[in-house]
Order: structure tokens, then C-alpha cells, then sequence
């Protein structure tokens, strides 16, 4: 038996925001940060649920990389308005921050770090979630997990309830069209990931599998023009759908190494997410496919890759991973980043135990132990192909 | 080659938790115990009831219990008898066995979803004890 877990509804294209005069309720609670804010975003959103007729509150406190702290914050200002629509409006943050405030606006006593799979938290019966993506990339408007900052310990804890997943994703093309070209590509290569990792997983199945691998052509075949023309509405649509779909595949197989070691890279040393998860993962697939070369190759030849055998069809995805990351301006390695080898290895233990210990690392299709893990790291750092 | 479930076997389960040192440093903070119950099915007439005291990367102490009620402790690990079986076979891992609904977890998440690797050394462990199934 296994368990999927899917948004109800996804509303898509041109004027996909115009589905919220639909809506029908008393009081929306918009979580967002100031930046999304200051671009005029809320308003216009605020506008069209008014017209539903619902009164309208913003939280805009969410921060890169949200704390606990900030759903502890939310979850307070959620029970004083009463809302009976949440909507993550923003980047993975601030629809992460939504839906764990979720959890404990329905349940006052629940912590942060209590957000589990297992546990019945009838969310449902205070509110509904309204994700609208403003990036294309992150997926959190697709997945049933929220990943959450532990500032004091530096972790990022990966926080899965199949309850906290979308009723209403809505991904309309007007709001990525602003992004800068960094952003464009900081987010889709972590939607790639997203799609690289779904597929392989040890937990694959058909239907992420399908998601996953039309994600991975889409995004290589629109990212170098939407990174190029930032008015290629085509591309961007197109870059934006895709990240959804990545979102619903790995949401429903999950993610490996790549992300284990990018959630650890980005607690201790700051980085923003997409480029660490991108980063490692070219050296993801040089390690996985002693395990999964077939499936590596699978992507391979997706994506129009000739080869005569799998080894030959794996090597030439490292290769095209690493030649999309520079086309894009996106850093290969470690010290590309602008980590010093100093404060690296001050760091390495703590990047190779957070690592390690990521439920990520065991859906892997080849798990590697703690010293492969330090192997990773050291080999990350330096931009060396992954000999073992 | 020891019966499982017996208490023989869970003595040799111990003696590989002993042994492991990935485990060990995998669960060095850890401190809490268990229960691990292998609830009846067409193979096995009555639950039987192991207790397992985890505590900084070693495992103090086991035995068998007569029953559930016999002792209270922080975690309660437990499924059908051919549920175990396949844990034991490497054949599902023990997180997934919880979501897919073959194993069922009472105690904190919270506390347990930080150590993800320990669990999984833990069922290592349980794979290399020489096992004769029922």
C-alpha cells in the first residue's frame, strides 16, 4: 500500500488570480514577507477576495529561511482574526510558514517541531489553504511538508503532515514575471532537483515518475531562455508550471542527498536554498548511479541525450547539469560560493552530522554513510568528480 | 541461529546494538525506551513483548515481557508479526513502515524524526542476528 497525496484543485494561466473572487468564506489571513508585499502583490489579491466578499488581514513578518519563532508569531496573529482561509502568497517560505501556522492555529498546544505524518491534526475544521506561488521553484505549494528553521540548533527540520497540502494552488504567469534572472535560476534548478531526486527516490512510484520526468524536460528546455529574455512570458509560464509538477512528484516520492546537503549547507553558512540543492546535484548523481543507473539514463535520454550504454548516457546528464548550471551563472562548488576552506572545515562536522541524520539521505537511491557523507562535502567543496 | 521472536533473540539484538559503532555515534544523544511488539497474525497466536533500554548509543538492557502492561515506557514500536518479519529482511525501512501504515509509533515524532539514522542502524542490527523465522 502506498499512500498519494495530491492539492484538490490547481488553477493555471493567464488570470489564474481571478479564480479568487470565487472563493467563498468570511475572513482571509495572507502570509507573506515585506518584499512580496512592497511590490504591490497583497493588494492586488486582497482586492479580489474582497470581492468574494471576505475581509482581509496580512501577516508579512515571514523571513528567508523561516524560524519557528515566526510560525509561533503567525499562528498567534491567526487565532486573534479568526481566519477561515489562510493563503501563502510568496516564495517557499512564506507558503512553508503558512502551512505550519496551520497546524497550530487548529492546535494551540502542538510545537513546531511536533508537526508529524502520524498524528491526526484537523486542520480543516478551522480553515483551508490557498497557495499562489510568486517564485517558480520551490514546490511548497504542492508538497505536504513545511521545512522550518530550529535557529538555535541550526537545523532545518523537514516537517511532513499529508493534512498541511493545498486545497487551492493557484499559478498565475504574472506574478514570476518580475523575478531577476538570478532568482529565475536559484528557483528552477531547485525545481529540477526536485524532479532529479522524485525520480530516482527509493520511493518512486508511477505517478511521481510522470510528474517528475515532464518537469525535468520542461524546465531544461524554457530555463536558458527565460534566464536569457526576462520577458519570454512563454518560458516563464512554462518554468512556473513545472516547478508545481516537481513540487507534486517529489511531495509524493521525496528528495535525496542533494537536498539533505543543501538543507545543511543553507542552515550553517546562509545560502540561499535553491543554489546549495543545485549544487550538489551533479555530485547526487555521480554517487547514486552505482545505484540507479538506469533511471539516471532514463533522464538522459528524456531530455535527448544519445548514448550507447547507461554509463555513457549518466555521464552526459553530469555533463549537461553542469553546462545548464553555467549557462545560468549558477557556482559548481563550495568554494565557488564564496565559502573559505577555513570556515569550511570549522564547519564540517556539523554539515556532515545535519547531513547525515536528514530523513532525505534515506530516500536516496544509494545511502551514504557518515564518512561518504564528509567524502560528499570535501569533494563539493573542491569541484572533484565523485570517484567513489 | 536464534527464533524469532524469543528472548535469545533479542539478547543477540543487543549484543549487535553493542557492537555497532555507527550506531552508536549515530544515537550518542539519544536516551529513551521502547517497546518493540510483534502483534498476533496467521503466524503468531499471542503478541510478544520486547523491552529495549536505548541510552547514549548503547543499548543497556532487554527482555521479554509478558505483557504490554508490564512496563511503561517512552516509546511503543509495533506491528503484525510479518510486518516485523520484513523489517528484519531489510524488505521496509522502519520510517516507511510507519507511513505505509504496517507499524504504528506511540510517543513523540518530534523527538524521533531527529534520528532518522539511528533508527535505521537499528533495524541494521536486526538484520544481522543469525533469525529463524516461525
Amino acid at each position: 500500500m502506498w499512500e498519494l497525496t495530491f492539492p484538490r484543485t490547481v488553477v493555471t494561466g493567464e488570470g489564474a488570480l481571478e479564480y479568487l473572487k470565487e472563493v467563498e468564506g468570511k475572513r482571509a489571513l495572507i502570509v507573506t514577507d515585506k518584499v512580496i508585499h512592497k511590490l504591490g502583490f497583497v493588494e492586488k489579491i486582497a482586492s479580489y477576495l474582497e470581492k468574494a466578499g471576505l475581509e482581509v488581514k496580512v501577516f508579512d513578518e515571514v523571513e528567508p529561511e523561516p524560524s519557528v519563532e515566526t510560525v509561533v508569531k503567525g499562528a498567534e496573529f491567526a487565532r486573534k482574526c479568526g481566519p477561515d482561509w489562510l493563503i501563502g502568497l510568496g516564495g517557499g517560505s512564506c507558503m512553508d510558514v503558512a502551512k505550519a501556522m496551520w497546524v497550530l492555529y487548529a492546535n494551540p498546544d502542538v510545537e513546531v517541531a511536533e508537526i508529524n505524518p502520524f498524528t491526526k491534526f484537523g486542520v480543516r475544521e478551522k480553515a483551508r489553504l490557498i497557495c499562489i506561488p510568486t517564485t517558480s521553484g520551490t514546490g511548497a505549494d504542492a508538497t505536504w511538508a513545511a521545512i522550518i528553521t530550529d535557529v538555535k540548533e541550526e537545523r532545518k527540520m523537514e516537517l511532513p503532515s499529508r493534512e498541511i497540502v493545498s486545497d487551492i494552488i493557484i499559478l498565475d504567469p504574472e506574478l514570476p514575471k518580475s523575478m531577476p534572472p538570478s532568482l529565475v535560476a536559484d528557483s528552477a534548478l531547485d525545481a529540477l532537483t526536485h524532479a532529479i531526486e522524485a525520480y530516482v527516490s527509493q520511493w518512486r512510484n508511477d505517478f511521481s515518475d510522470a510528474l517528475a520526468i515532464n518537469a525535468i524536460q520542461i524546465i531544461f528546455k524554457y530555463l536558458p531562455r527565460a534566464y536569457r529574455n526576462p520577458d519570454d512570458k512563454e518560458a516563464k509560464e512554462k518554468i512556473h508550471n513545472a516547478a508545481t509538477m516537481a513540487g507534486i512528484a517529489f511531495g509524493n516520492s521525496q528528495v535525496g542527498i542533494a537536498h539533505a546537503m543543501g538543507h545543511s549547507l543553507g542552515a550553517i553558512f546562509k545560502v540561499p536554498h535553491g543554489r546549495t540543492v543545485d549544487l550538489f546535484l551533479s555530485y547526487s548523481i555521480e554517487y547514486g548511479a552505482r545505484e540507479a543507473m538506469g533511471r539516471y539514463a532514463d533522464i538522459a535520454r528524456a531530455i535527448g541525450v544519445e548514448a550507447e550504454t547507461d554509463e555513457e548516457a549518466v555521464e552526459k546528464l553530469v555533463g549537461t547539469v553542469r553546462r545548464l548550471d553555467r549557462k545560468v551563472g549558477e557556482p559548481a562548488s563550495i568554494k565557488e560560493l564564496g565559502i573559505s576552506r577555513e570556515d569550511f572545515e570549522k564547519r564540517l562536522d556539523d554539515l556532515v552530522t545535519r547531513a547525515a541524520n536528514s530523513s532525505c539521505t534515506f530516500m536516496n537511491p544509494r545511502v551514504p554513510d557518515v564518512e561518504d557523507t564528509r567524502k560528499l562535502f570535501l569533494y563539493a567543496f573542491e569541484g572533484k568528480k565523485v570517484d567513489f | 541461529m536464534a527464533k524469532f521472536p524469543s528472548e535469545e533473540w533479542i539478547k543477540l539484538f543487543k549484543d549487535e546494538v553493542n557492537k555497532n559503532e555507527a550506531y552508536a555515534d549515530a544515537a550518542k544523544d539519544w536516551e529513551g525506551d521502547f517497546l518493540f511488539i510483534a502483534t498476533s497474525d496467521d503466524k503468531l497466536d499471542k503478541e510478544v513483548v520486547f523491552w529495549v533500554d536505548l541510552w547514549h548509543g548503547k543499548c543497556r538492557e532487554v527482555a521479554q515481557l509478558p505483557s504490554r502492561e508490564a512496563k511503561k515506557t517512552e516509546f511503543v514500536y509495533e506491528g503484525p508479526y510479518g510486518n516485523w518479519v520484513k523489517l528484519i529482511n531489510g524488505e521496509i525501512g522502519p520510517i516507511r513502515g510507519l507511513l505505509t501504515r504496517k507499524f504504528k509509533l506511540t510517543g513523540s515524532m518530534a523527538k524521533i524524526m531527529k534520528y532518522t539514522r539511528a533508527a535505521s542502524e537499528l533495524v541494521g542490527c536486526a538484520s544481522k542476528v543469525p533469525t529463524e523465522f516461525l
